[in-house]
């Protein structure tokens, strides 16, 4: 998910990964699963089904002190669903965890459409609009807030991402949301 | 009333669509809002395959369309920004909802690096890790 495939060209080819890598500039894949933030995955069943929804993992612990998350624990839940050692989410369960998009956040949604097509037009001042505005109706949105200030010339490692990264957990409130393990 | 042609950003593409503006009203001709977003007008209400919404008051006499009402009408999410000449039509919160909470695992469709597309739905049969990350 990134403001164009280069952005992410030097990972893909650093770990030449025999999966397929896909380019999402648009935030296709936020929009139909309701993702708020990176890194976030899924498990698909063989039949399409969803048996784990939206979940925080990493694949290495290169950011463990930061985020308190150790990306053993769902590797080692990965291998064994995988290898037909543990079960998956039963739907019930599945659908209790989880999230589903408000008419907000579906807003916010367009209006990020919006700052991404006029950004691709070179229009920076009027993308920069929408962007915000796709930011206050869905502030608990990272994709849209964290992932929009590459387009806005805004470091998204830098003190505006940690000065958003610290107002929202000094409100009490989750930069990540791991599902639990049951 | 003179049409403008304005942009319509829908389902993530783009494309050109007349509309007559009035005031924060917005109206296109039943023709140009079936081109841009596949919504036929008809006496059942707006259809698209076997779904038809009714119309309500989204449909003048003459056939016109508001197309802020045709958004309300299907939960949809409209931002129009005049400067820009530009729409955002998003999707609806009801329809996203009903479909993750089906938990079939919506699909999609995005190219790689070399620009070869592939759909989630082709690795149908196999476990699936969808795993997103970003540069930033």
């Amino acid at each position: 998910m990134d403001k164009d495939g280069d952005a992410a060209r030097p990972w893909i080819a650093q770990a030449s990964p025999t999966h397929p890598s896909l380019i999402d500039t648009k935030h296709v894949v936020s929009d139909l699963y309701n993702m708020v933030n990176i890194p976030t995955i899924l498990w698909i069943d063989e039949q399409g089904m969803i048996v784990r929804p939206n979940d925080v993992a990493y694949g290495n612990n290169k950011y463990k002190e930061v985020t308190g998350l150790d990306s053993e624990v769902h590797m080692q839940a990965l291998r064994d669903w995988v290898k037909g050692k543990r079960a998956a989410f039963a739907p019930d369960r599945a659908r209790e965890l989880q999230s589903l998009p408000t008419a907000e956040h579906q807003e916010a949604r367009a209006e990020f459409a919006l700052g991404q097509w006029l950004w691709e037009q070179g229009k920076n001042a009027a993308a920069e609009r929408h962007f915000v505005r796709a930011g206050e109706l869905a502030p608990h949105d990272f994709n849209i807030r964290r992932g929009s200030m590459p387009m806005r010339n805004i470091d998204p490692m830098g003190p505006e991402f940690f000065k958003m990264a610290t107002e929202w957990r000094e409100a009490g409130k989750p930069y990540y949301h791991p599902l639990p393990e049951k | 009333m003179p049409s403008q042609s304005l942009t319509l950003i829908d389902a993530q593409s783009a494309a050109p669509i007349d509309v007559s503006i009035d005031g924060q009203r917005l109206q296109v001709g039943a023709q140009a809002l079936h081109t841009a977003t596949g919504w036929a007008v008809k006496p059942e209400g707006f259809c698209k395959g076997d779904v038809c919404v009714p119309a309500g008051q989204a449909v003048s006499a003459d056939g016109a369309v508001d197309l802020r009402a045709f958004a309300q009408r299907l939960g949809r999410p409209i931002v129009v920004d005049l400067n820009e000449r530009a729409i955002s039509l998003g999707a609806a919160a009801a329809d996203r909802a009903d479909a993750l909470r089906t938990l079939e695992a919506p699909d999609f469709t995005l190219p790689d690096l070399s620009g070869q597309m592939h759909s989630l739905s082709q690795y149908r049969g196999k476990k699936i890790l969808l795993a997103t990350y970003a540069s930033w």
